[in-house]
Order: C-alpha cells, then structure tokens, then sequence
C-alpha cells in the first residue's frame, strides 16, 4: 500500500468493526460543537441527511447548493428504489447477503469493511425514512412492500411508485428546513464551490460564487464535507441533471484529495437512443422493464439495414429473423443479467451493423411475449377458453399498463412511438460513476478534514454498482456514518476558534478564482462552451465507454489535450462577472470536465484487466467475457495530482483485503 | 420548422424588462422545448447577444426547476408534463410562441425566466416536517402498518414538485395547492398527527406573508400542474385549519 495512504480500517472481525469504532471515536460536547463550523456542499440525499444530522447534533453548519432550491438536487430524480437488509419478505435477506452481493456485484473491487457497515445501517435508513414521513409503498395490510432490483435473488428494494429519490429527497430536504429554522443551518442556495481552502495542511473552508450576484465570497469552518454528486456529465450525454458537475471534487483533487478509480462509470443498458445533434440529456426506462421486456435485434445484416431505412417494422419480422442475443449467450439469466453485461452485449450487436434505429444505435426491448402470456393468464382466470387473439391482447396490454404505465408513458412523450404495439428502441447510457474521491474508512479524504460523502466518493460499490444502491448509500453517509467520523477530525479542534475568513489562503484561492473565471470572459474566442462540452463527451464516449482499448484511450488522451487547449484559445463567453450568467458557470465547469477526462483515460489504460464496467478490449475471454486480474489488479487506483498538470497525476495503490468473501469469477451463463 | 419567439428579457430584478423577438430555423418536431431554447442561446451567442437565462436541471419532469409560461399556459400547452418534458411537435411550422416568467408577487424575477421561489422554502420551513432527529433506535419501520389507501394519498399528494406553476396559473397567485399538498401528506400519515395543528398554522401564516394571493376556487392550478396534485387538498386543509382554530 502506497504510504500516502491510509485507510483506517479498524481492527477486528468484519461485523464488529462499526460497532467497536463508533464506541471510540472521541466525542465532542454539547457545549463544545457549538464552536465549530461545519460546510456541507451539496443537499443530494448524502449533503441534505449530513448537514440536517451535524445540525442536529449542534454543530453550526452552512449548507450549498446551486440550485435555486436544496429540494431540487440531483437525487430527486431517481426512479427504482432503495436497498435495506430488512428481510421483511422473510426470502433469507440478511446484512451479510447484502454486503456479499454488493461486494460481488462491485466485481471485488470495493473495501470490505465499508461494504459491511452500509449494509448495517441500511435498516436504519428505512426507519427513519418512514419517521420522517416518506410514503413508501405498502401493501394491503398496510406494511411496507418490497421488489427485486438489479438482478439480485431477494426482495429487499423499498420504493415510492417510480419516485423513490424524489420520496427520500423531500423526506432529507425536510429535516434540513426544519434546522434551518432554527437557525442550526444556514442554507446557501445559487451559491456554487469554485475552489477549496486549505490552511496549515487542513480543509478551512471554500470559495463560493453566489451565482445571483456573480460575487466571490469566503466560508470558513473547521471541516468542509463534500457531497456534490457524480461526474457523469463528463460523456456530456448522460441521465444526470444538467448542472452535475465534477468543480467541486475537482477543485479538492486539486487540492491535494486524490482521485480514486475515475474510470469506473456505470452505463445503463435501458435509456432512451439518441435521436439527433441537439439532444441535451438522456432518459433512463427503469431497470424493472427488463423483468418482462425481452432484447433483441434482427439476425440478419440486410433485414436491419431495411429496418434503419424505414422499409421494414419491428413486427414484420419472424421469431427466425430475430436474435435474442441476451437469451442466446446468457441462458441462466437471459434479459436479467447485470448491467454491465447487457450494455456491452447491446453495443456489441449495434457496432456489427444490427442496431435498429437511423442512427444505428438501438436496439429492441420487446413487450409483445409478455402481453400475449399475461393476456392468456387473464383469458384462463376469467374462463375465456375460446378468447381471440385481440381479446389476449387487450388483456395483457392491461396487466403489462398496470405494472409499467407511467414508464411507457414517459417513453411516448419522449419519442411519439406507441411502445404498447411497436417495441421500444433502447440503448446504453452513463448513469452512475463509482468513482470519485479516495476516502478513508471515516470518509475523510487525503485532506485532513475534507470528508466526502454519496456518489461523489468511490467508497463502496467497486467496479460496478447495483440498482437501489445509491441512494441506500447517500443517506448511510449523511445520517448514519458522518455525524459519528466527523468526530476523528473535530475533536482536535473544540478550542481552535472561528476561521478567519482574512488569511491569506482566502485572498490567494479568491484571487485564484477570480482570474479564472475573468480569463473565460477576456477570452476572445467565437465558439459557445457547449460546443466544447458536446465535443468533450464525444470523445470519453468513443475511447472511455462501454469498451476501451489501449490505442483508443491514447487517442483519447491526445485528443482530450488539444481540445482543453482549444477550448482556453477559442471559447466564448458573454456577460460580465457580477451579474447572474449561466454561461460562464458553465465554462467552469467545462474546464474541469476536460482535465478529468483526461484523468479517467490514464486510469482506463493503468488498468490492464475488465470488472465491472471496465471493459479492456485486450482482457476478454474467447466469447467476448470480461477477464479481471486479481493477483495484480486488486486494488484502488488513488491518483494524486501531480505538476500542476492532470496528464501527470501520479498513481497510489490501496490493495484490497478480502478476509470474509472469495474472489471467483461472475458468471451468468 | 421555423418559429417566432417572443421571449421576456429583464436583467436583473430592479431593472424593468420587455420583450424580444427572435427567430429561429429547422428545429425538429422531437426536440423538448427547452432543446428548442438551447439552439436558440447557442444561435444567440454566435451573434454576440447574451444567452436567455432560465431555471433547468433533470429534464425530466422531477425536480421542478423549469418555469416557463409559454403562450399564457404554466409549462405550456400539453397536460401533465413540465415545460423540458414539452416537444415541439405540439407547435407548428411558423408558429409564433411568447415565452414569460412565472408571474407573482411571491415570485421576483431573477433574471429573463428565471424566478426567486425561496418563499417555498420559508413556507416548508415553517411547519413542512415531522420533527423526528436521526437516530438509530428508533421503531421498527413496520411497527405501525398504514394503510394502503392513506399511504397511496399521501404519496399522491407528496408528488408536488414545487415548481410553483399553481401559484402563475392562479388569478390571484394562491400558493394553496403547493402548501395543502404538504400539510395532505403529513395529515394522511400517523406520524403526521402530533404536529398537526401547529403545522397548518404556521404554514399558513407563512404562506399569507410571503404576499401569496387568496384561493378563489377556480380550480386552474389543478389544472395546470405537471403532476396532476388534485384541489381536494385544499378541502383538506381547510379542515386541519379549521380543526386547528378550534383547539387553539
Ligand atoms: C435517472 C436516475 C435514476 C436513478 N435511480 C436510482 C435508483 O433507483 N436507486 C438508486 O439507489 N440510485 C439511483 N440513481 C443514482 C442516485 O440517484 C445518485 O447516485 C444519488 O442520488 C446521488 O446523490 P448525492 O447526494 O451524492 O448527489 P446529488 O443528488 O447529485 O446532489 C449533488 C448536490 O451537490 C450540489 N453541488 C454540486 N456541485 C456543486 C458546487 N460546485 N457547489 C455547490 N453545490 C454543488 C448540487 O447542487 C446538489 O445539491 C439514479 C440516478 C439517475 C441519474
């Protein structure tokens, strides 16, 4: 393990770990937390749980995000649900079972320790949950209701309909209100992190742009906590909202934070393709379709060319002409195997000339078997022996309405394509990046007294994440983990006083920022940012995607490089610096998205093996399968930044223990 | 298709704004509306003019940020979507569309489309939660089963996005749908119970001194939101309110 590294996992048995540690983190009094400051940036489910929970406790907490509301962050989107290692359905859950598939489901690329204290406090998060308020779905006897998520074999994924992020986000955001109330919180919306502070080797504080007024303001405080989300947004095309970004981790990394795994992203096998040049953002069809949707793309080369060019449907071709590729090289899991898995397949078929859309990337998710087997299921319970296929049809067209209703709405408001008569066209896109900032077992970065709480750490879901498991992860962090590891940290600090906000490190990392966001503005460019950004995504998609190769990630980091320089000579951005504009907020952003491609690319090609979603070209089996390499690749790659420049960072090594669980292979054939 | 816009430009909150009128070309029937609005920022910047600033962030209809009132409709003319979920093929070739900002006292303009709805905030702050700490210990989620028909209406009613197209739909900008949307769900749920009165109270205050308007049971914010949040709500709580003026 690299020296620079030090994980802090506690000692002992897997399962007794939090329980012991929490039993001996110092504790800070009453009294005493009253004079420390903590700055939580982000109100997702990870920023909102952390800074209403430290609130409570009562330390003096300051709270941003960049929307107009902390009820719109991020979070609020999410869809299928959220994991706890209740058992309710009695199907043999435990926290152990949970902790293993998370661990294998991550292909072995997280920490065994962390892994095991998220799937602990998973039950917890559903009691407070349902505390706060938050309308879960129950079921006729009035009891919480659960469904299988992500393939695995139990039942353990609470939800909201299809709103559960929106359900657990109101239920955060309202703890936070109530602590703003009180004046424990003090809430910075319209403000964004452009750098962070460090004073004498610790966190101190950041620089926020209040994005009303384009002012540069100083917040100090005895430990900052990021809490800012993924980087999907590097593809430019992904699920994210449109203001994910990756400035304020960034910044950190800059900093002196390292960056763990940065090319661990998780591409969704069910969006919706892209249909033209202006598309803005992708849109996720819940993993749950997959259950009774089923994939597939025509057999033959001629029969998909006719389909791209409008001269053959879907429905005209034969149970012969089609191939169900999931089902033929996966028979043991057939549409239900990982994500990972089902993306590549997908791609795979689409870049051999099967896709099935004009642009030749889609492929079909098929509900016509399921309508027709429900609808004789119907046609049986009600008697109706000699039922005409139309009348099978209209009654499997209900079951199938009465399960996923909302989604195919969604899909024809999005695409003017009835998906109750024709298939729906599906394709991969980003939606989860596992990577993120390295942290230690308190969560704390390689910063002293920066923590880094939800999708913005690397912390636990490896090589790949599993469905329900973000969200699950977010509240772990923010109500459960940090209010006792902050501890570590902020004990050393109860007679520090007040950070000033006149040290030097302010004015210098305010100058700092300030000349940046000038420089955007006196550049006399003529190309808009969002065309660099566009062209940015492009090329992560290309080399950093779904399949990546040596050749392909060279070019990528050439390529990256001569558009960051293009990029600082050619960009253009209107408007002036104190007055609210959007356009330079995003050039900030852009810019940083275009040195952590590069990072992802020096990541992608250190890693010389496939897991989870890193698929090297050159380490794949005979039929295609991913090949990892645990004797040299079980660990986490820790990048510090290095010169100055993001092409040098320089790699630290955290080697994985596995003590409770045996590394095989994942197979689902 | 070709379309005229005619879209609200206003600097900042203290400076007066007006309308501008722009043009733009060969947009497709399957962009979103605020697609259409990106190539227009992006034609617009090529020209040298500032970009249209306007609230966005999901794009799908979730986190209530975009705000656009388009041809005198709060996220324009379909039923049931917010204005990133609108596609353009519910306009026409050569169209002429007028774009504004939420329109309320209780709103401010921030900039162009962009409004202040902080006063949501307030109004949540003021009584929108259960005042339950995080703890470890607490009951067993399924210690008090709900049932399915009141946990369904209050999820039906926790929907509320709070985009604040009720309160620019409504003559007198009544934030009543947004706020007996909260009050609903927590009224609905058991564990609302305790807080009740004290909640609907001050919510309320809070929503009269932010300078939201009266409800004047016209029922177009029911019809106007993107999530379909039923004025039933606000029957509900004029009970709790009433209940609670009778306890005090
Ligand atoms: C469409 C979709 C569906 C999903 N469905 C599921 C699901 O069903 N189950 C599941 O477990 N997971 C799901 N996920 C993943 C999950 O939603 C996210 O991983 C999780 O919500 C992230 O939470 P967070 O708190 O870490 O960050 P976010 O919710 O992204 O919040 C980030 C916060 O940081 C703030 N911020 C960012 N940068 C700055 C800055 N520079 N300055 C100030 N503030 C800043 C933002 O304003 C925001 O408040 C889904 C994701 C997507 C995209």
């Amino acid at each position: 393990m690299s020296t620079k590294l030090n994980s802090r996992i506690p000692e002992g048995p897997v399962a007794e770990k939090w329980t012991k540690h929490k039993g001996t983190i110092p504790l800070v009094s009453p009294a005493n937390k009253r004079r420390i400051d903590v700055i939580v940036v982000g109100t997702g489910l990870a920023g909102s749980s952390a800074a209403a929970s430290l609130a409570e406790l009562g330390y003096n907490v300051k709270a941003f995000c960049f929307q107009d509301s902390p009820r719109r962050a991020h979070s609020i989107a999410a869809q299928g649900g959220i994991n706890a290692a209740k058992n309710y359905q009695n199907d043999g859950d435990s926290v152990f079972r949970l902790f293993y598939d998370t661990i294998k489901g991550g292909d072995y690329r997280s920490r065994e320790a962390n892994v095991h204290r998220l799937a602990e406090v998973s039950t917890s998060i559903i009691d407070q949950c349902v505390a706060q308020g938050v309308p879960f779905a129950r079921d006729y006897g009035g009891l919480l209701d659960n469904r299988s998520f992500g393939g695995v074999q139990v039942s353990r994924t609470f939800y909201a309909k299809g709103q559960t992020g929106q359900q657990l986000l109101l239920g955060a955001y309202s703890a936070l209100e109530r602590q703003v109330a009180k004046g424990r919180v003090k809430m910075y919306a319209r403000h964004e992190m452009v750098d962070l502070v460090v004073v004498k080797g610790k966190a101190r504080g950041i620089i926020a742009r209040n994005l009303v007024t384009g002012e540069l303001e100083r917040h100090s405080a005895h430990a900052v906590i990021v809490a800012s989300g993924g980087y999907g947004n590097v593809f430019y095309l992904s699920t994210n909202a449109m203001g994910s970004n990756v400035t304020a981790a960034w910044k950190a990394h800059k900093k002196g934070a390292f960056f763990a795994n940065p090319c661990f992203t998780q591409i969704h096998p069910t969006c919706i393709p892209v249909n033209g040049e202006t598309q803005s953002k992708l849109t996720l069809m819940s993993e749950s379709l997959r259950n009774d949707g089923r994939i597939w793309v025509p057999a033959s080369l001629e029969d998909a060319k006719a389909i791209r060019e409008g001269r053959l449907k879907a429905i005209d071709l034969s149970e012969e002409q089609r191939d169900y590729y999931l089902e033929r090289r996966y028979p043991a899991f057939g549409n239900l195997v990982p994500r990972d898995v089902a993306s590549r397949a997908a791609k795979e078929r689409c870049d051999a000339g099967y896709g099935v859309n004009k642009t030749g990337e889609a492929v079909y998710l098929d509900f016509a078997a399921a309508i027709v087997r429900y609808g004789q299921e119907q046609a049986n319970l009600k008697g109706m022996h000699q039922a005409t296929e139309s009348e099978i049809v209209a009654l499997g067209t209900k079951v199938v309405a009465s399960k996923y209703g909302n989604l195919f709405q969604m899909y024809e408001k999005i695409t003017d394509e009835n998906p109750y008569t024709a298939p729906m066209k599906i394709y991969p896109a980003v939606h989860y990046t596992m990577g993120g900032l390295w942290v230690d077992y308190n969560l704390m970065s390689t910063v002293p007294g920066l923590f880094v709480a939800g999708e913005a750490n690397f912390s636990d879901h490896g090589a790949n994440r599993l469905g329900a498991s973000a969200l699950m992860q977010g509240l772990a962090d923010g109500y459960f983990v940090l209010p006792y590891t902050v501890g570590t940290f902020l004990a050393d600090d109860i007679s520090t006083g007040p950070i000033s906000t006149d040290l030097p490190e302010f004015a210098e990392a305010e100058s700092a920022s300030r000349a940046r966001l000038e420089g955007f503005l006196n550049s006399k460019g003529s190309v808009p940012v969002e065309v660099f950004h566009r062209r940015l995504g492009r090329i992560v998609w290309d080399n950093i995607g779904m399949a990546r190769s040596e050749m392909g990630l060279k070019k990528a980091i050439a390529a990256i490089r001569a558009l960051r320089e293009e990029f600082y000579r050619d960009v253009k951005v209107l408007g002036g610096m104190y007055e609210m504009n959007p356009e330079l907020d995003k050039a900030n952003r852009v810019a940083d998205f275009l040195e952590l491609g590069e990072l992802m690319a020096l990541d992608a090609l250190a890693r010389e093996e496939s897991c989870g979603g890193h698929f090297r070209d050159e380490h794949q089996s005979e039929e295609g399968e991913a090949l990892r390499r645990d004797e040299e690749f079980a660990f986490v790659s820790a990048w510090e930044f290095t010169d100055g420049d993001p092409g040098k960072a320089t790699l630290h090594k955290e080697e994985l223990v596995f003590e409770n669980i045996k590394l095989v292979t994942r197979s689902y054939k | 298709m070709n379309l005229t816009l005619k879209v609200w430009r206003q600097k900042n909150a203290k400076e007066t704004g007006s309308f501008a009128t722009y043009q733009v070309r060969d947009i497709s029937p399957d962009m979103s509306f605020l697609e259409m609005m990106d190539v227009l920022n992006e034609q617009l910047i090529s020209q040298g003019t500032e970009s249209v600033v306007f609230d966005h962030d999901c794009r799908e209809g979730i986190c209530g940020m975009c705000s656009m009132f388009i041809n005198g409709e709060a996220h324009g003319p379909d039923r049931g979507v917010t204005t990133c979920q609108l596609h353009m093929r519910k306009f026409k070739d050569g169209d002429t569309i007028t774009v504004e900002p939420w329109r309320a006292k209780a709103f401010p303009v921030v900039r162009d489309l962009m409004v202040d709805r902080s006063s949501f905030d307030r109004i949540i702050q003021a009584g929108g939660f259960i005042s339950v700490n995080t703890m470890g210990n607490l009951p067993d989620a399924n210690a008090t089963p709900i049932e399915k028909h009141d946990a369904d209406a209050a999820f039906d009613a926790a929907t509320c996005i709070g985009c604040g197209a009720c309160v620019a739909t409504c003559k007198n900008a009544s934030a009543m749908l947004f706020v007996s949307a909260k009050v609903s769900q927590f009224a609905l749920l058991p564990q609302g119970q305790v807080e009740a009165a004290d909640r609907v109270r001050n919510m309320v205050n809070q929503m009269d001194l932010e300078g939201f308007g009266n409800c004047t049971n016209t029922g177009a914010c029911e019809v106007e939101c993107p999530k379909g949040i039923s004025i039933e709500n606000i029957a509900r709580m004029n009970r709790e309110y009433l209940k609670a003026s009778l306890i005090s």
